[in-house]
C-alpha cells in the first residue's frame, strides 16, 4: 500500500465529490420535463420530435402502474429486438469476420444480459459478435437500460419529495431526455477523449500479426472428419502446434466503452474488457473510466437532496457510499498487496502483492479499486482477473454485489437500491425516536415495508436459490473450473453478478453452456425487474402520502448518526443474509490459505 | 381499581402465566406471530428428529437443542401471558365491583318494576335512590345525587351527578350515595363502559396497531430470507461435503430469526396500555396509544390545565388620591358575600393590608349586592354607601361616565399583562382597580420546553381575550393559543393542523367537546364529563385532570421507543450468533477456519448450544424492560437516537459475545455435562 496508490484514492474521491453537485443540479434539469438545457436549441426540435413520432403526450403524467407497464413494455420489445439480431447476426451487414449466429440460450442470455443493463457476457465479444450486433443489439440497450435505470431513480425521488400526488413522472419523457440530454452529449464527448488516449475506432476487418517469439502448444489431434482422435486408452492424442502470427481485434471500440462506462454497463467490446491494451490504453484512461462509473450515481444523491429539500440527507447518503466504498478498497487493496504468503515464502514476487490475474501496466492498486469500483456500481467492466484475487480480495467485489449494488451503484440502479434500504433502515431504527417511523415526511407504513422487504426477498431468493440449486447439480457443476470453496465463490458469484445486474464475472466458470445461459438469463430478469416493480409501487404509494411536517421530533435522516445507521444497516442485512455462504466460500479460503498449505 | 399499582413480578400473575404459557404452544394459536410459528416447527423437528439417529451427532445434544428450542417458545409465550396476567388480574378486581343488581325500572304508566341490571336496554329509565348502585351506564335526566365512584377512578370523595349540563353522566358500578336520581340507560348490557374497561385491560380486544402490523411483515420477511438462508446452506454443504444435521440447522435457523423482538412485541404493547392504565387512563384501543406517541400537536385547555382554575387577586392599584389601604378596604367590603373564588381570594388579599378580618354577621344592616349576568356587578350597600366591583365597562355604566385617565390606564395595563381588571367604585367615584391573575400551575414552562425539544407544539385554548391569552401563553411558555375560543373554533383549529399534517391531542368534558375529541387523533374525556364526550374520544381519563395529556404522550412514545429498541437489538444480536454457530458447523471439513471462532469456544457443540440458550434466556432476561418500558427523556430526535443506538444498537452487537461465552463457560463448569 504505497504512497501512490493513498495520492490517487484521494484524487479519485476528492474529483468525485466536485463532480457531484454539477452534475446533480445537470440532472435535476434533466429529469424535470419541463427543464431548460444549454442544449435545448440544438436537442429541443429532436426531442419534440420523438414524442410526435410515439404519440407522447408529454404534459400527461403517469401513475406507478401506468410507469411500470410503459417501462416493461419497452423493455420486453428491447430484449426481442437484440435476440432477433443476435440470431440473424449471419444476415446482417457490418459483419468483416463473417461472424454466425449465436445459439438461442446464448442469444437469450445476451438479450436479457443487455437489457437488463448486466452486460454478462457468456460470449466473447471479438470472437463472436459482428459489429452490427455490437454496435445496433448491445450499444441500444446500454444506452436506454442505463436511461431505464436512471428514470426509476427518478420517479423514486419524485414518489418521496411528492404529497398527496398521483404521479410520479413520465416514463416516455424521462427515457428521451436522460438519453438525448445527459448520455448522447457525455459520450460523444467521452469517446473523443477515449480515442485521444489511443483507443481504436474504425470498421476494419480483423489484423493479423506476427508475434515477436514464436511459440508452441499441445493440442487435440483431429482426423480428416474432424473428429478428435483416440488412442487405445481412450485418451486424446496430442500434437504439437506452433503458433506464430496473431489476430488482432479491430472495431468501433471507444464509442462503445464510453456509454460502456458512463451508463455503468461493463460489457467489453473485446473479452479481455477494460485489461485490454486496446481497451484502456492509459493510466489516464483507466482513472477516468472509473470515475466515469460513478459520476452519474454520485450526481443522482445531490439530485435527491434537491429534490427533497434536504441537502444534507443527499450528502448523508453520498457519505454512506464513501464510507462503504473506502472500507471496499481498503480491504481489497491491503489483501491484494499482501499477496499469497506461499508465493511470498518461496521468493517469487515478494514486492508485488499478488499479482496473478493482473495487468501489470496498472498493478495491485489500479486494480484492486478498479474491482471495487466496478463491484459498487453494477458496471461489471473489469481490468483485472477477479478469480485471482486473493480470498479476502475476492471476497471485497463478491460482497459488494450481494450488497445490492448500492454504493453509488449502477446509473440510477444504486440509487433506488439504497433508498429501499434507507426505508429500511428508518422503519427499524425510526421508532427509537419515540414515534412511528417517518422518512422525509412520508410515514413509513406496513405497504412500503411490504414493497420494500419484497425487493430485498427478491434478491436473496434469487442468487442464494440459483447458486444452491447449481451447487448440487451436474450441470452446474459443469462449468466450473476449480472445485472447493473456490469453486463455490465462483458459482456465487456468477449469480450474485447475474441477479445484481453486474455482468463480471469471476472467471473461473465456464457459463457458455445451455443450462447455465438460461438460468443466468432468468437471474439476471428477476434482479432487474422483480425488483423495480416493488421500487415503483413504493414510489406511488409515497407519492400519495399526506405529508408530516418535520419538527426536532422527526427521525433525522442526515449527520453522523444517519450515516453509521445506514452503513450498518445495508451490511447487516447484507452480511446476515450471504454470510453463510461467504464462509463456505472465500472465508474458508482465506483462513486455509493462511493456515494450511492447501490452495485452490 | 386501577391506583393499585401491581408489582413487576406478583406470584398470583406469574403463576397464572405459567400455565397460559403451555396454552399457547398450541400451533393455531402460534400462527399469529409467524416468527415463534417457525421456532415451535424448528422444535418440533429437532424433536422428532430424536426418534432417528443421525450419524455423528449424539442423542444428548439433539436433546439439549431441542429442549432449548421449546424454551424459546415458552418464553415468549411467557412474556405475552405475563403482560396479559397484569391486565386480568386489574379486569378481574373491576369485576369484582359487579354484584347482581336489581334495578328498578319505570314503566309507560309511571309505575316501577324490579328486573335485574342485565335485563336493562338502552333507552330504559331507572330510578336509584340513595345507597343503591347504579345498574347500568346512563344520563342523569332528573334530580342531583351525590356518587361514589371509587370504583372505577379510586378517588373515595364522591362526585355530584346532575341531570342537564356536563355532569349527567353516571357509570354502572358506581353508588349513589345520597339523594334520589332518574337516569337514562345509554348502552345494553355487555357494551358499557365497565365491560369495555374490562375487556380493554384484559386485551381480549386487542387488535395489532398499524405499526405493529408494519412490523410483524418485517420480521416475517426476515425470517423467510433465513429460511432461504439455511435451506440454501444445506445445498451449499452438501457441495462442500458436509451434512449438516437437522439439529444444527434448526438451531441456526432460530437463533437467526428475530425471536427477542417476535417473542415480545405483543407484551410491550399490551404493556403500553397496562401503563396507561396505571395512570388512570383508558385507551379505547392500542391504536390510540400508538397515535399518542406520534402527537406534535398538543391542544390544552387554559383553566385548570395550565392555571389553576380561579384567577387571584394579585393586586390593588387606587385611584388618584386614595391611598391602597382605602381601595383594599372598600373592595373587601364589596366581596364578603363573594363566595366566588376570585372574590375570596379579594378578601385574602386586602388582609394583608392590615385590615382587620370581618364578617358578614357583624354588619346586620349591609344589604349586600349579589352578582347577576345582567349587572355584571356585585358588592354591598352599607351606611348610605354603594360600593360595587365589577367589569370595567359595567362600573362605568353604573358610574355614568368615563373613568379618570389613570384608572384607564391601570385597566389597560392590568389587561396587558393577561390580567383581568376589577374595577371598585362608590356612587359615581371610581375608586381603583383590582388585578385579578391566573395563576400558571408550577413546572409547565420546563415541560413545555422538553416538549419544543422533542418537536411537539402547545397550543393553549382559551375563552379569554386575545391579550389575556397571549399573555398567560407567554407565561406558561407555550407556543401558541386560541383565543376567545368556542368548541367549533377548537373543531376547526385541529382540522387546519390535521390537514397540515400533525397529529392532534386534546381533553374535553362537555358535550360541544364531542366533535373535537372525535376530529382530534387522540382525544382524552374527562370522566366527570358527558357521555357524548366519552364515546366520542378515544381515552377516557377516570381522574379528570386534564395536565395528564402530557404523560399520555409520553407513554405513547416509551412504547414506540420499547418497541424499537428491541427491535434493533434483536436484529444486531444475528453477529455474534454468526461468529459462534458458523465456525462449528464447518470445522469438521475444514479445521483451519478455527480462528473465525473469535470467542474460542470450547466445541462445536457446545457453540451451538450456548448460542440456542443465549437465544432463549435473553427473551426472559427482556421480559422486564418490555414491561416497564425504556426510560423515556423528553430529547431531541437526533439524540434519542444516537442515544438508543448506542445502548440498543452497540449492545445488541456486543451482548451476545459476551452472553454466548459465558454460557459457554458455564457448561464447561457444569459437572453433568
Amino acid at each position: 500500500m504505497d504512497i501512490y496508490g493513498w495520492l490517487q484514492l484521494a484524487a479519485f474521491i476528492g474529483l468525485l465529490l466536485f463532480l457531484t453537485k454539477p452534475m446533480g443540479l445537470y440532472l435535476l434539469r434533466v429529469l424535470d420535463g419541463e427543464g431548460r438545457t444549454f442544449l435545448d436549441p440544438v436537442l429541443k426540435p429532436v426531442e419534440l420530435l420523438f414524442y410526435r413520432i410515439f404519440r407522447v403526450d408529454r404534459k400527461q403524467e403517469q401513475d406507478w402502474k401506468q410507469y411500470t407497464i410503459s417501462l416493461l413494455m419497452f423493455s420486453l420489445i428491447g430484449l426481442l429486438f437484440t435476440y432477433l439480431i443476435l440470431r440473424l447476426q449471419h444476415l446482417l451487414p457490418l459483419n468483416p469476420q463473417g461472424l454466425g449466429p449465436l445459439s438461442p440460450d446464448l442469444a437469450f442470455n445476451t438479450a436479457a444480459s443487455f437489457t437488463t443493463n448486466t452486460n454478462w457476457q457468456s460470449y466473447g465479444g471479438e470472437s463472436t459478435l459482428s459489429y452490427f450486433s455490437q454496435m445496433v443489439g448491445l450499444a441500444f440497450h446500454n444506452f436506454v437500460s442505463a436511461a431505464v435505470g436512471i428514470a426509476i431513480a427518478a420517479a423514486l425521488v419524485r414518489g418521496i419529495a411528492r404529497h398527496t400526488a398521483k404521479t410520479i413522472g413520465h416514463f416516455w419523457v424521462d427515457l428521451v431526455r436522460v438519453n438525448l440530454y445527459l448520455l448522447f452529449p457525455i459520450c460523444l464527448i467521452y469517446a473523443l477523449f477515449l480515442v485521444s488516449q489511443g483507443m481504436i475506432q474504425n470498421f476494419k476487418a480483423y489484423e493479423t500479426a506476427k508475434v515477436v517469439e514464436p511459440y508452441t502448444v499441445q493440442v487435440v489431434k483431429k482426423d480428416t472428419t474432424g473428429q478428435e482422435m483416440k488412442d487405445a486408452q481412450g485418451k486424446a492424442v496430442m500434437e504439437e502446434h506452433k503458433i506464430d502470427t496473431q489476430t488482432i481485434a479491430q472495431g468501433p471500440m471507444a464509442s462503445q466503452v464510453a456509454i460502456k462506462m458512463l451508463g455503468t454497463n461493463g460489457g467489453g467490446f473485446v473479452n479481455a474488457n477494460a485489461a485490454h491494451p486496446y481497451e484502456n490504453p492509459t493510466p489516464l484512461s483507466n482513472f477516468i473510466q472509473m470515475l466515469s462509473i460513478f459520476l452519474i450515481p454520485s450526481g443522482l444523491t445531490y439530485y435527491l437532496g434537491r429534490m427533497v429539500k434536504n441537502r444534507r440527507h443527499g450528502w448523508a447518503i453520498w457519505g454512506a457510499m464513501a464510507v462503504l466504498f473506502l472500507a471496499g478498497v481498503l480491504i481489497c487493496w491491503s489483501a491484494e498487496s499482501a499477496g499469497n504468503p506461499h508465493l511470498t515464502a518461496l521468493g517469487i514476487d515478494r514486492a508485488g502483492g499478488n499479482m496473478e490475474g493482473k495487468e501489470v501496466r496498472f498493478g495491485i492498486f489500479n486494480s484492486a479499486l478498479f474491482a471495487t469500483v466496478t463491484t459498487d456500481a453494477s458496471c461489471g467492466a473489469v481490468n483485472a482477473m477477479h478469480d485471482s484475487f486473493t480470498p479476502l480480495g475476492g471476497l471485497v467485489p463478491l460482497t459488494n454485489i450481494q450488497l445490492g449494488e448500492v454504493v453509488f451503484g449502477g446509473v440510477g440502479a444504486g440509487l433506488y437500491g439504497m433508498l429501499v434500504f434507507v426505508i429500511l433502515t428508518v422503519f427499524l431504527a425510526g421508532l427509537m425516536v419515540g414515534r412511528t417511523p417517518e422518512y422525509l415526511g412520508n410515514k413509513i407504513e406496513a405497504y412500503d415495508v411490504k414493497v420494500s422487504v419484497l425487493a430485498v426477498l427478491v434478491l436473496c431468493f434469487s442468487i442464494l436459490g440459483f447458486a444452491a440449486w447449481s451447487a448440487v447439480r451436474p450441470w452446474g457443476l459443469a462449468g466450473l473450473n476449480n472445485m472447493g470453496p473456490h469453486g463455490l465463490s465462483e458459482l456465487l458469484y456468477a449469480y450474485s453478478s447475474a441477479v445484481g445486474n453486474n455482468g463480471s464475472a469471476f472467471a473461473g466458470l465456464n457459463a457458455n453452456t445451455p443450462w447455465l445461459n438460461t438460468t443466468l438469463g432468468i437471474a439476471m430478469l428477476c434482479g432487474r425487474f422483480l425488483f423495480i416493480v416493488p421500487v415503483l409501487a413504493l414510489a406511488g404509494n409515497l407519492a400519495r402520502k399526506k405529508l408530516v411536517p418535520e419538527s426536532a421530533g422527526s427521525f433525522p435522516v442526515s449527520g453522523l448518526t444517519f450515516i453509521v445507521l445506514l452503513v450498518g444497516t445495508v451490511v447487516i442485512v447484507g452480511a446476515l443474509t450471504f454470510f453463510p455462504a461467504l464462509a463456505m466460500g472465500p472465508v474458508v479460503e482465506h483462513f486455509i490459505m493462511t493456515g494450511s498449505g492447501k490452495l485452490f | 381499581m386501577a391506583a393499585k399499582k401491581l408489582s413487576l413480578f406478583d406470584q398470583h400473575i406469574i403463576v397464572q402465566a405459567l400455565g397460559a404459557s403451555f396454552q399457547k404452544l398450541h400451533p393455531v394459536t402460534m400462527m399469529g406471530n409467524p416468527v415463534m410459528f417457525v421456532t415451535e416447527v424448528g422444535a418440533m423437528i429437532t424433536t422428532i428428529g430424536l426418534f432417528f439417529k443421525t450419524p455423528g451427532e449424539s442423542i444428548g445434544f439433539g436433546f439439549q437443542v431441542a429442549i432449548w428450542l421449546w424454551f424459546t417458545v415458552f418464553f415468549a409465550n411467557f412474556a405475552e401471558a405475563m403482560a396479559e396476567g397484569r391486565g386480568k388480574a386489574q379486569a378481574d378486581a373491576l369485576r369484582k365491583t359487579r354484584t347482581h343488581t336489581i334495578a328498578n325500572r319505570t314503566l309507560a304508566s309511571g309505575a316501577t318494576e324490579q328486573v335485574p341490571a342485565e335485563m336493562l336496554r338502552k333507552g330504559d329509565v331507572v330510578i336509584i335512590s340513595a345507597g343503591e348502585p347504579i345498574p347500568a351506564d346512563g344520563d342523569v335526566i332528573e334530580g342531583v345525587a351525590s356518587v361514589d365512584e371509587s370504583a372505577i377512578t379510586g378517588e373515595s370523595a364522591p362526585v355530584i351527578r346532575e341531570s342537564g349540563g356536563d355532569r349527567s353522566a353516571v357509570t354502572g358500578g358506581t353508588r349513589v350515595l345520597s339523594d334520589q336520581i332518574k337516569v337514562m340507560v345509554t348502552a345494553n348490557p355487555g357494551e358499557s363502559f365497565m365491560d369495555r374497561m374490562i375487556s380493554l385491560v384484559e386485551g381480549a380486544q386487542r387488535q395489532k396497531t398499524p405499526n405493529e402490523i408494519a412490523l410483524i411483515i418485517l420480521l416475517s420477511a426476515l425470517t423467510i430470507i433465513f429460511l432461504v438462508v439455511i435451506l440454501t446452506l444445506k445445498c451449499f454443504g452438501l457441495y462442500s461435503g458436509i451434512s449438516f444435521t437437522i439439529t444444527v440447522l434448526a438451531a441456526l435457523l432460530v437463533c437467526l430469526i428475530p425471536t427477542t423482538i417476535g417473542g415480545l412485541l405483543s407484551a410491550i404493547g399490551i404493556a403500553g396500555i397496562d401503563r396507561l392504565v396505571q395512570k388512570n387512563v383508558l385507551a379505547m384501543s392500542g391504536r390510540a396509544v400508538e397515535a399518542a406517541g406520534d402527537i406534535d400537536v398538543l391542544l390544552l385547555d387554559k383553566t385548570g390545565t395550565i392555571t389553576l382554575g380561579n384567577r387571584q387577586a394579585t393586586e390593588f392599584i387606587p385611584a388618584p388620591g386614595l391611598t391602597t389601604e382605602e381601595l383594599a378596604d372598600a373592595a373587601q367590603l364589596a366581596s364578603l358575600a363573594d363566595e366566588t373564588p376570585e372574590g375570596r381570594s379579594i378578601v385574602v388579599l386586602a388582609k394583608q393590608y392590615g385590615l382587620r378580618g370581618r364578617s358578614i354577621a357583624d354588619m346586620p344592616r349591609a344589604d349586600f349586592i349579589n352578582f347577576t349576568a345582567h349587572t355584571r356587578m356585585s358588592g354591598v350597600d352599607i351606611d348610605g354607601r354603594q360600593i360595587r366591583k365589577g367589569a370595567p365597562d359595567a362600573v362605568k355604566n353604573f358610574i355614568g361616565r368615563d373613568f379618570p385617565r389613570p384608572v384607564a390606564e391601570a385597566v389597560e395595563i392590568v389587561s396587558r399583562s393577561g390580567g383581568t381588571s376589577l374595577v371598585v367604585a362608590e356612587k359615581d367615584r371610581v375608586l381603583g382597580v383590582i388585578h385579578l391573575k391566573d395563576i400558571v400551575k408550577g413546572g409547565l414552562k420546563d415541560r413545555f420546553t422538553r416538549f419544543r425539544a422533542m418537536g411537539i407544539k402547545t397550543v393553549m385554548i382559551t375563552g379569554d381575550n386575545k391579550l389575556t391569552a397571549e399573555a398567560i401563553a407567554k407565561e406558561a411558555g407555550m407556543d401558541d393559543y386560541l383565543a376567545e375560543a368556542r368548541p367549533e373554533d377548537k373543531l376547526a383549529l385541529i382540522r387546519k393542523e390535521q390537514a397540515a399534517g400533525h397529529l392532534v391531542a386534546m381533553t374535553g368534558d362537555g358535550t360541544n367537546d364531542a366533535p373535537a375529541l372525535a376530529q382530534a387523533d387522540v382525544g382524552v374525556a374527562m370522566n366527570t364529563g358527558t357521555q357524548a364526550a366519552k364515546e366520542a374520544g378515544n381515552m377516557v381519563d377516570l381522574d379528570s385532570n386534564p395536565t395528564k395529556l402530557i404523560e399520555i404522550v409520553e407513554i405513547g412514545k416509551q412504547m414506540l421507543i420499547t418497541r424499537g429498541a428491541l427491535t434493533t437489538f434483536s436484529i444486531a444480536n444475528d453477529v455474534a450468533k454468526y461468529f459462534a454457530i458458523i465456525p462449528a458447523m464447518l470445522i469438521s471439513l475444514f479445521p483451519e477456519i478455527a480462528p473465525l471462532n473469535i470467542m474460542g469456544l470450547r466445541s462445536p457443540q457446545s457453540a451451538i448450544l450456548s448460542a440456542v440458550v443465549f437465544n432463549a434466556v435473553i427473551i426472559v432476561l427482556l421480559i422486564p424492560l418490555a414491561l416497564r418500558g425504556v426510560k423515556f427523556r423528553p430529547l431531541s430526535a437526533a439524540s434519542l437516537l444516537r442515544r438508543n443506538l448506542l445502548i440498543y444498537g452497540l449492545g445488541g452487537l456486543v451482548a451476545p459475545f459476551v452472553g454466548i461465552k459465558l454460557i459457554d463457560m458455564l457448561m464447561g463448569i457444569l459437572p453433568w455435562r
